[in-house]
């Protein structure tokens, strides 16, 4: 009986594995195909299957004049606007999460309950909801197609999740921490700054790895609000299928733009087995 | 230097957490705040920190007004029951802060942090993280934090309580020696606490509060000898002081159809009626010419055993020395000590006490 869990067991987890691994196997084994390769049928070991070439990779970084894709600058472009986007809506989300966790807001019915559903709310709705009202917004300011609107944009879209994940945190500070630093001399911008938040880094780290998630992958606003000027990457690899799509340069250039998430959740992870995110305050 | 409190009251929408509170603390002298759960006694000393600001009333400190000036400047020390320190500062850290904070010179930080470790037995830790300590010494922590500062007002709010037995005992015992010695001299001392031993036991002034209003504010002997109510009596016992529903009547104090005394010396003054009558558990003993009562539970407390018997209406829970085994139901004979009897109004107030408090 006990082997046959056993068996159970490792067979989902391989299953499961598979499931998740094989579409990265497969884009990899694809960065390195010619056309030739690509259209000759499933292969998957290279110099036994088909022969590898560089030509995939090698074509990010040239020019479309020289028969390569346009991927460097809006590679840029995202990093800055998830960069920016993410670090403005973490700042003024751990401020609001911190005042709604700690001070009472009232007018009318309204509670601090009611501001964070107010937060929370903004992402309920589906992104088609938002898109026409960001467009025309963005159109009147004169924004449309530039990287100040999209990190305006992603601001909005992103901090309900810094807010939320920090409320959260925030709840779980003890008050008396900050009363202690009060009592220990410190106004209350200082209790903040040099008490709760050095022990706040732990939520800020989650909610920032969330917001850059979000951020980085957001296809849909990123298609609306921009036109030739500034494509973000996700954006620019989508736009690589046309009526002759380079499978090859299209599969190196998903890799590239997933690296990054793999390095985030490579420390994130780091930050986790430490046990840093939890159990220093309790 | 004294801290004055006139009339304070915190209501909320149902109840009061304070209620017309009022008192006079002057310095070198230990206030001890006992009372249940709930009774007040963290609001009390959060509004003294400045932590809730009363709704009504006026707390003045060495001749200023309180209400003025903000927590951060009003420079007093408070532990919590809560074992509470900077998780993200070390040991050394932790205990500097509080200087630091006052922009003090470091060789005048580094001297007065090592003391006060050293008060608190915490010495070779001062590198050591907040987490990696047990319960025991991170409140060892916070206990130096709110000593390196000298303040003129101290605040301890059940520091004990979340410690285990041995540890409490240990560290009460700390305190009384870290206090007497050195900060009491110049300052306010103000212990909150739910336990009646841990407050005779630190002596001084003890301010007896229930349900946000305090009942009784004397020194420790005379809240023992004199508790003014039926309710300080049984907030200020433990285990709470045995009351009974009785009467004077003819030279006699009846308790029920069959048991009745003498009435003790002194009682002589008081008239014939009603009263409800106080008894601590240690002035009953166990002997054969006394009543009989049946056991409900017998619990054994270290080198004592608690006993719980009633006889017909009346319920009572007798301190007996050593652990003695009893079955439930088991018939025992109990005598009453009638010289340590008090006998409260019906409506609680003391009317006479063994120590000669009111007749």
């Amino acid at each position: 009986m006990r082997l046959f869990y056993t068996t159970v067991k490792y067979l989902s987890v391989t299953l499961w594995s598979v499931f998740v691994i094989a579409p990265f196997l497969w884009a990899i084994t694809t960065s390195f195909k010619d056309f030739q390769s690509v259209t000759s049928g499933a292969t998957y070991i290279p110099w036994v299957d088909f022969e590898p070439t560089l030509e995939g990779w090698r074509s990010l970084f040239k020019s479309p004049a020289q028969g390569g894709i346009a991927i460097v600058e809006p590679f840029f472009n995202s990093v800055i606007v998830t960069a920016a986007g993410s670090g403005i809506s973490i700042v003024l989300g751990t401020l609001a999460a911190y005042s709604l966790s700690r001070f009472t807001f009232r007018a009318g019915p309204i509670r601090n309950g009611d501001i964070t559903f107010f937060f929370i709310s903004q992402r309920i709705m589906p992104p088609v909801v938002l898109s026409i009202p960001f467009f025309i917004m963005l159109g009147k300011l004169g924004l449309l197609d530039t990287l100040f609107g999209l990190v305006l944009v992603y601001v909005v879209l992103l901090m309900p999740i810094a807010v939320w994940i920090m409320v959260d945190f925030f709840n779980k500070v003890p008050h008396e921490i900050d009363e202690t630093a009060l009592i220990d001399g410190c106004n209350p911008y200082q209790a903040f700054f040099k008490v709760v938040l050095p022990n706040s880094i732990p939520g800020i780290i989650v909610a920032g790895m969330f917001c850059m998630i979000f951020g980085w992958t957001d296809f849909f606003f990123a298609f609306i609000l921009t036109f030739t000027e500034v494509q973000l990457l996700p954006v620019a690899i989508v736009a690589l299928n046309s009526s002759i799509t380079p499978w090859w340069s299209l599969s190196a250039a998903a890799l590239v733009s997933v690296a990054p998430l793999v390095v985030v959740a490579f420390i994130v992870e780091r930050y986790l087995s430490k046990g840093n995110l939890s159990g220093a305050l309790k | 230097m004294t801290l004055i409190a006139s009339n304070l009251s915190i209501k909320s929408e149902k109840n009061y957490h304070l209620n017309d509170v009022s008192f006079t603390m002057s310095k070198g002298e230990i206030y001890t705040i006992i009372g249940r759960t709930l009774a007040g006694k963290t609001t009390l000393l959060k509004t003294i920190a400045g932590l809730i600001s009363p709704d009504s009333g006026k707390l003045t400190f060495d001749g200023k007004d309180f209400g003025n000036i903000p927590v951060w400047k009003r420079e007093i020390a408070m532990v919590y029951q809560q074992f509470i320190n900077y998780p993200h500062l070390t040991v050394y850290q932790n205990v500097a802060f509080p200087l630091k904070q006052r922009g003090m010179k470091k060789i005048e930080i580094h001297r007065r942090v090592m003391d006060a470790l050293s008060q608190v037995g915490l010495e070779g830790f001062e590198t050591r993280k907040i987490q990696a300590l047990s319960g025991g010494q991170q409140q060892r922590v916070a206990l130096a934090r709110s000593l390196v500062k000298e303040a003129k007002l101290v605040l301890l709010d059940e520091p004990l309580v979340n410690l285990d037995y041995k540890l409490r005992e240990q560290l009460r015992e700390e305190f009384r020696g870290i206090f007497d010695s050195k900060a009491s001299e110049n300052s306010i001392l103000i212990y909150s606490s739910t336990d009646p031993v841990e407050a005779m036991q630190l002596g001084g002034q003890i301010l007896v509060m229930d349900e946000g209003r305090i009942l009784q504010q004397a020194s420790a002997k005379e809240i023992y000898e004199n508790p003014i109510s039926t309710k300080v009596s049984q907030i200020t016992n433990d285990p709470a002081m045995n009351l009974f529903d009785g009467k004077i009547e003819d030279g006699c104090i009846v308790l029920g159809p069959e048991i009745k005394f003498d009435l003790p010396n002194h009682f002589n003054g008081l008239p014939q009626g009603d009263f409800t009558f106080g008894l601590r558990a240690a002035a009953i003993s166990q002997e054969d010419t006394g009543f009989p009562f049946s056991v409900e539970l017998s619990e054994i407390s270290g080198s004592e055993t608690f006993l719980h018997v009633r006889h017909e209406g009346l319920k009572i829970v007798g301190l007996l020395n050593f652990v003695q085994n009893f079955l439930v139901g088991e018939k025992v004979s109990l005598k009453f000590d009638t010289k340590h009897m008090y006998a409260f109004a019906p409506d609680g107030r003391l009317k006479s006490s063994p120590y000669g408090g009111l007749q």
